[in-house]
């Protein structure tokens, strides 16, 4: 056992935990209303969004996942880069609009914007699950890099005494969003981003020196991992692979129920166009994080001794905290583990926040409930927040984790079918609903089928065109083919009027 | 109805175009995938990348600043 590290560890952990409490009364909101918990009151400005759609996106998963990519796949695993570059012209041309519209018609979720520009209930349905089970696996995933990082401070993880941690850090973290909603993960973002940088900043300037630079680092780097393998015998290779990665993950991102939440938080348009800007420093420093794969490469953290156990039970997932262990004396190392710890904490808070307003506003109230109150329709969202975030403690102890990951990866694959209803509802209606409907299954079991075809270890298929391979994102393709028949059937469907249902938007409301 | 015409749909709008190159300049693979130039080390498959980090905020900025 590490003490020194879990003191700090601990330490930091009990501040953000009050910190949690304390969101209660900032900026004070009736909490009973679902969208002063669930929306923070929409009162957010620049820099907490900044925070908080940083906190969306850079989790503890990334923190965990993108370099252990890198280190165990090479320069694929860099995709991650341009995937958030290219991600924001996207969030400023597109995501002013769906604030807009959100704020005239207080939507509180893409379900209620989809019932309100479509008037089908079916289609709000089918967006309403796609969201929830897409993010069930990703909260359960941020609960797997506290885990590491547990297990990294030399607490066996195995049995119920090593996943007491993990209870107790669960607790904290329902308790917390039960009682402040959205501003609890609001506030703490600041903490865990401040944790972050530091983090992130100490090891690509400390561990490069150790190792002689920059360009003795990835001299040490096997060639086949350093660039792309290019186009040979009639396959494209990791080209169509990378640049299918980066922008079907890029749609898809903005798709997720947790970064809708936090863009609807936002006090004004303004404070989206804004964050869009300044958001890709987030972008520089995930790929410095990607970069220090290639460090635990190049020291060969893998062969050191002392991390054997842990490799064998995390794989290359324990490539970064390894890397820290190795590098940083001990406080310090408790210092990184906790911002990887916390930066668990806030999307998990943010993404059952954001699922348990999909299920109360999209289904419940939809379709169990009608005529509930305003209170009741908030005190729903909160317990649907705790059985959400149980859910994902129970899939993290008590199924292989292997799962969990597959599960994510598909999840990306099934936001992408909401692309069309959502993204494209925000210019036009002409799709019809009903073709929508059908578009996003094809979508749903192509993209299912594709990821099964690869024993779900691999989102990257290998499209046969003409004799001649195309390795690309499934999500891409599933949404060709979500396309394709939604545009057919509309063309069909839209000359029978009653299919069309109402439209309570006009066109000014997505410019204000 | 009292709005100014170009400030809503007119030629402002035309710089959301610029928008476009980031997406080509990193969706385009061949353009990157070298070792040569590298820069203090870095193969030039990555500081490129890291470079239009910057471009990309930087483009942002200017059409933000040119659409209001």
């Amino acid at each position: 056992m590490n003490w020194t590290a879990i003191i700090v560890f601990v330490l930091l952990f009990g501040a953000v935990t009050i910190i949690g409490f304390a969101a209660a009364h900032w900026r004070r909101g009736d909490l009973d209303v679902l969208d002063e918990w669930g929306l923070a009151g929409r009162r957010l400005g620049t820099v907490v969004v900044w925070f908080l759609l940083g906190g969306d996106v850079y989790t503890a998963y990334t923190f965990i996942a993108v370099p252990a990519l890198v280190f165990g796949a090479g320069a694929i695993g860099f995709f991650a880069l341009p995937y958030t570059i290219i991600v924001y012209p996207l969030v400023f041309l597109i995501l002013p609009r769906m604030w807009s519209v959100a704020h005239k018609h207080n939507f509180i979720t893409a379900g209620d914007f989809v019932q309100g520009r479509y008037g089908n209930k079916w289609l709000v349905l089918a967006v309403a699950i796609t969201g929830i089970v897409a993010t069930m696996p990703y909260i359960a995933l941020q609960l797997l890099g506290l885990q590491v990082v547990i297990g990294a401070m030399g607490v066996g993880t195995v049995g119920f005494y090593g996943d007491l941690p993990l209870i107790i850090a669960f607790i904290i973290l329902a308790a917390f969003t039960y009682t402040s909603g959205l501003r609890a993960p609001a506030m703490i973002a600041v903490v865990k981003d401040t944790l972050i940088y530091i983090t992130v900043l100490a090891m690509v300037i400390v561990i490069p020196i150790e190792l002689g630079g920059y360009g003795k680092m990835f001299a040490m780097i096997p060639p086949a991992k350093l660039l792309l393998a290019g186009p040979k015998d009639g396959n494209l290779g990791q080209f169509s692979a990378y640049a299918t990665l980066a922008l079907g993950s890029a749609f898809a991102l903005f798709l997720y129920p947790h970064t809708m939440t936090a863009v609807l938080s936002s006090n004004s348009r303004e404070v989206i166009r804004r964050n869009a800007a300044y958001l890709p420093a987030y972008s520089f420093m995930l790929g410095l994080l990607a970069l220090t794969g290639f460090m635990a490469l190049a020291v060969g953290v893998d062969k050191l001794p002392e991390f054997a156990p842990q490799f064998a039970q995390y794989g290359s997932n324990f490539a970064v905290p390894a890397l820290i262990l190795h590098t940083f004396p001990d406080w310090f190392a408790g210092v990184a583990f906790a911002a990887i710890g916390i930066g668990g904490l806030v999307p998990a808070a943010i993404m059952s926040i954001a699922a348990s307003n999909l299920f109360t506003r999209n289904i419940y109230v939809q379709f169990i409930r009608p005529n509930c109150t305003p209170k009741q329709e908030a005190q729903n969202a909160k317990i649907t927040s705790l059985i959400v975030k149980f859910g994902a403690l129970l899939f993290i102890i008590f199924l292989p984790l292997q799962y969990a990951i597959q599960l994510q990866l598909l999840g990306g694959i099934w936001i992408s079918q909401t692309i069309p209803a959502v993204i494209v509802g925000l210019y036009t209606r002409w799709l019809n609903p009903w073709a929508l409907i059908i578009g996003w299954a094809a979508g749903l079991i192509a993209g299912t089928w594709m990821a099964a075809s690869l024993s779900f270890q691999s989102a990257v298929f290998p499209l046969a065109v003409d004799g001649f391979t195309v390795p690309g994102y499934a999500a891409l393709y599933a949404l060709a083919i979500n396309f394709a028949v939604s545009i057919v059937l509309s063309l069909l469907f839209n000359q029978i009027l009653a299919t069309r249902g109402t439209d309570l938007t006009s066109a000014a409301d997505y410019r204000v | 109805m009292a709005r100014h015409p170009t400030r809503s749909g007119g030629s402002s709008r035309l710089w959301n175009w610029l928008l476009l190159i980031p997406f080509i300049a990193l969706l385009w693979v061949p353009f990157y995938n070298f070792v040569e130039p590298a820069l203090w080390g870095i193969p030039f498959f990555y500081w490129y990348q890291f470079l239009w980090v910057i471009l990309t905020s930087a483009l942002i900025i200017w059409v933000h600043y040119k659409n209001d």
